[in-house]
C-alpha cells in the first residue's frame, strides 16, 4: 500500500487530529450549551449562596469532601427513596464548579439541607465516630479554630456575581470556618420542593414553589 | 553510514524522575487506602483522605504516566526520526520545569489549594505552569519529526502527535476559570454545564494520557523486544484514526442519570460500545504480531510485561464500555467498581507497558546489562498480584455495595441504611491494602533492580550498546 502525501506532512497530520477530536467535541461538549442552563431548566426557587454559604462551599472544596460525597441524586426509585427527590439541572445553576462527584465513601449529599439540625453537624463535623461508630470520615475539628475571611468571602461574591449585602460580610465577622460549612451543608438541595403530583385542573394558577 | 548522536541523557533525566514519582504515588495511595479503613491515620489539615487522594492520582498520571511518556516519547522520536532531538537545551529546561510543576503541584494540593475537578485539581497559576510545560515539549516534538530523516512516520508518531494536540485542547478548554486570588479560583462554567465539560476532559485525559501515549509506547517496544515486526500496519492505522474519533463522543457516560441532557448521555453510551472496535483493532494486533512467537512469553520478560499489559487493556476497553451502559451504570456507578477498573487501567495496562519500555531502555542508555532478570521476574509476579487483588476485591465490593444500596423489600421501603453497606466494605477495604503493599513491594524491586543496573552492572554486550 503506497503511503498517502499527507501522511508524510506532520503539520497535515497535525491538522486533521484536530479536526478528528473536534467533531465529537463540538457535538457533545459544545452543543449541549444551547440546551444546559437555560430559562428551561431556571427554578425560582432556587437562590445563589449567602456569603456565609459560600465561604462553606470553598471549604468543602478546599477539604476535597466531593473525593467521598456525591451532590446529585438519579431518578432511580432505590436513590429517590434513600436521598431525596432525583437532582434537576436548574438546582446547580449557582454551582461553579459542580461538585457532583464520582464516588460514594459516604452518602450523597445533594438534599442534606434540612435533614438533620445544625447541632448534629457541628458535633458530626468535630467528631463522625461520636455520632457514627463505624464511620471512616476523617474528624474536621479544626475549622472551629479557623475564623473566616471576611474580605475573600466578599471577592468570591463579586467573582460570581452573587447579590449581597455590606450586614452580610459584616456577619461574618467573629464566626468561623465550620459555621460557614453548616451553613452550606443545610442550603444543599433546598431550592427545590418535590411535587409529587399537581392535581389541580390547568385553569387554576400553580403555586410557585414556596413563596 | 552517518552515524547521529542521540540524546540519551535526557532520557534517563525522565526514567529517575517518573520512577521517583510514580513511588511518591504509590506511597500515597497505599496511605490512603490505610486511612479508609482506619480514619484515625488522617492527620488534619495538610494529610486528610480529602487534600491526599488528589495528590495520589496527579502523582500517578502527572509525575509518572507523563514523565515516563517525556522519556519514551524523547527516545522513540530521535530513533523513529533517525535525528537527535530538535533542542536538547529545550528539553533539559522542560526536565526541571517539570519536576518543579510537580512540587508545586504537590504543596499546593496539601494546603488545600484545588479546583475540586477530578484530574484537573491544580488551581490556576499551576495550570499555567502546565501549559507552558506541554507548549515546550510539543515544540520539541513537531521540529524533531520536521527535520526527520526518515521519510515514513510510523504509528507511534501519529499517537504522540495526536496526544500533544488532544491535551493541549482538552486541558486549556476544562481550565477556564475566574481567579479570585493567587490560589482560588471560579469555574467559568456553571452546573450542568461545568459538569459535562468535566467529564468530557475528565475522559479523554484518559484518552490522550492513559490510551493513546502507552499505544504509542506498545507499538514502538513490542517489534523491539520481539524482534518482529508489527503484524498489521494498516490495522493499526484503521484503529488509530477510529480511536480519536470516538473517544471524544464518550465523556458524559460518567454522568449517565444525572441532569446532562439525554441525548449527550445516549451518544456517549453508544460511542463507548462502539469503542470497543479501535481498542481491540491494537489488541489483536499486538497479539497477531506473537504469531510464532508465543515461547518468548517465557523466555523474554519484556515480551511478558507488554502481553499482559495489551491484555489488561483489552480487558479495560470491555469493562469500560459495560459500565458505560445506562442499566449497568444505574447499578455500579458511584461503587468502589470504579476505582478497581481504574486501577486495572493504570496498574495493569499503563505501567506494565511503561516498565517494558524501561527495562528496555535502562541497559541501552547506561551501557549496562540489566542487573537481574530474575528480580524482573519478581517485579512482575508482584506487580501482578497486587493489582489483581486491587481490582478484583475492588470489583466484588462495587457488586455488593450496589446490591445493597439498590435493595428495597417487599413493603417498599430500603433493605439497609448506607451505614450497613459500608460496615459491609470493610473487609474489601482492606484486601485492597493489602494489594497496594504487594504492589509497593514490586515497585521496591524494580527500583533496587534499576539502581543496580546504572550502579554497577555488567558492561553491555554489542547487541545491546548498538540496538
Amino acid at each position: 500500500m503506497p503511503t498517502p502525501h499527507w501522511e508524510k506532512k506532520p503539520f497535515v497530520f497535525l491538522l486533521l487530529a484536530t479536526l478528528t477530536i473536534l467533531v465529537g467535541t463540538i457535538i457533545t461538549m459544545v452543543l449541549p450549551f444551547a440546551w444546559v442552563n437555560t430559562e428551561a431548566d431556571r427554578i425560582e426557587t432556587v437562590t445563589p449562596y449567602t456569603p456565609l454559604e459560600q465561604a462553606g462551599r470553598d471549604v468543602y472544596i478546599r477539604e476535597g469532601c466531593n473525593n467521598c460525597h456525591t451532590q446529585t441524586v438519579r431518578p432511580l426509585v432505590a436513590e429517590v427513596l434513600r436521598y431525596g427527590d432525583f437532582s434537576k439541572s436548574g438546582e446547580f445553576l449557582y454551582d461553579q464548579p459542580h461538585l457532583w462527584g464520582s464516588r460514594r465513601t459516604g452518602p450523597d449529599l445533594a438534599r442534606l439541607g434540612g435533614k438533620y439540625p445544625d447541632a448534629w453537624h457541628y458535633q458530626h463535623m468535630q467528631a463522625p465516630t461520636s455520632m457514627i461508630p463505624k464511620s471512616n470520615m476523617p474528624a474536621y475539628a479544626f475549622l472551629q479554630e479557623n475564623p473566616l475571611d471576611a474580605e475573600a468571602a466578599q471577592r468570591a461574591m463579586d467573582v460570581l456575581g452573587f447579590p449581597y449585602a455590606a450586614t452580610d460580610i459584616d456577619a461574618l465577622k467573629g464566626k468561623n470556618e465550620m459555621d460557614a460549612m453548616v451553613a452550606y451543608l443545610q442550603k444543599l438541595g433546598t431550592g427545590f420542593r418535590m411535587v409529587v403530583c399537581r392535581l389541580s385542573p390547568p385553569w387554576v394558577t400553580p403555586r410557585s414553589g414556596s413563596s | 553510514m552517518e552515524t547521529v548522536t542521540y540524546n540519551y541523557a535526557i532520557v534517563r533525566s525522565f526514567i529517575t524522575w517518573s520512577i521517583i514519582w510514580g513511588l511518591v504515588a504509590v506511597l500515597v495511595g497505599v496511605l490512603i487506602s490505610f486511612q479508609l479503613v482506619n480514619p484515625d491515620l488522617n492527620f488534619a489539615p495538610y494529610l486528610t483522605y480529602g487534600r491526599l487522594r488528589p495528590l495520589h492520582t496527579n502523582a500517578g498520571i502527572f509525575g509518572w504516566g507523563i514523565g515516563s511518556f517525556f522519556a519514551t516519547f524523547f527516545f522513540m522520536v530521535q530513533r523513529l526520526c533517525r535525528t537527535p532531538l530538535w533542542s536538547s537545551g529545550l528539553a533539559r529546561f522542560q526536565l526541571w520545569f517539570f519536576n518543579a510543576t510537580i512540587i508545586v503541584a504537590a504543596v499546593t494540593l496539601l494546603l488545600g489549594f484545588n479546583t475540586s475537578k477530578e484530574y484537573h485539581e491544580l488551581e490556576w497559576p499551576v495550570d499555567i505552569m502546565v501549559v507552558v510545560l506541554w507548549v515546550i515539549f510539543a515544540i520539541n516534538i513537531i521540529m524533531t519529526i520536521v527535520k526527520r530523516r526518515e521519510q515514513q512516520m510510523y504509528v507511534s508518531l501519529w499517537f504522540m502527535l495526536a496526544s500533544i494536540v488532544g491535551v493541549a485542547v482538552l486541558y486549556i478548554v476544562n481550565s477556564a476559570e475566574i481567579p479570585a486570588s493567587l490560589f482560588k479560583s471560579y469555574s467559568a462554567y456553571a452546573g450542568t454545564n461545568d459538569a459535562n465539560v468535566q467529564w468530557w476532559y475528565g475522559h479523554n485525559a484518559v484518552a490522550m494520557v492513559l490510551t493513546a501515549p502507552p499505544l504509542a509506547v506498545f507499538y514502538y517496544f513490542l517489534p523491539k523486544s520481539t524482534g518482529v515486526p508489527i503484524y498489521s500496519h494498516r490495522l493499526s492505522i484503521i484503529a488509530f484514526w477510529s480511536l480519536i474519533f470516538m473517544y471524544l463522543w464518550t465523556g458524559a457516560h460518567h454522568l449517565l442519570w444525572t441532569p446532562v441532557p439525554d441525548w449527550v448521555q445516549t451518544l456517549a453510551m453508544a460511542f463507548s460500545i462502539m469503542l470497543i472496535a479501535p481498542s481491540w483493532g491494537s489488541v489483536i494486533n499486538g497479539y497477531l504480531s506473537m504469531n510464532g512467537q508465543w515461547h518468548q512469553m517465557r523466555e523474554n520478560y519484556l515480551v511478558k510485561f507488554l502481553i499482559l499489559g495489551i491484555t489488561f487493556y483489552g480487558l479495560q476497553t470491555l469493562q469500560g464500555p459495560a459500565q458505560a451502559v445506562r442499566s449497568f451504570s444505574s447499578f455500579i456507578h458511584y461503587t468502589d467498581g470504579v476505582p478497581g477498573h481504574v486501577h486495572m487501567g493504570a496498574l495493569g495496562w499503563v505501567s506494565l507497558v511503561l516498565f517494558a519500555a524501561i527495562y528496555y531502555l535502562v541497559p541501552r542508555i547506561y551501557g549496562r546489562e540489566l542487573y537481574s532478570i530474575p528480580l524482573a521476574n519478581l517485579h512482575f509476579w508482584l506487580v501482578l498480584l497486587g493489582q489483581l487483588i486491587y481490582s478484583l476485591s475492588m470489583w466484588v465490593a462495587g457488586l455488593q455495595q450496589a446490591g445493597m444500596w439498590h435493595s428495597i423489600n417487599s413493603d417498599g421501603s430500603l433493605t439497609y441504611t448506607f451505614m450497613e453497606t459500608l460496615v459491609e466494605m470493610y473487609p474489601y477495604w482492606w484486601m485492597r491494602a493489602i494489594g497496594g503493599v504487594i504492589y509497593l513491594a514490586g515497585l521496591v524491586v524494580f527500583i533496587y533492580n534499576l539502581l543496580k543496573t546504572a550502579k554497577g552492572g555488567q558492561p553491555a554486550k554489542e547487541a545491546v550498546a548498538t540496538a
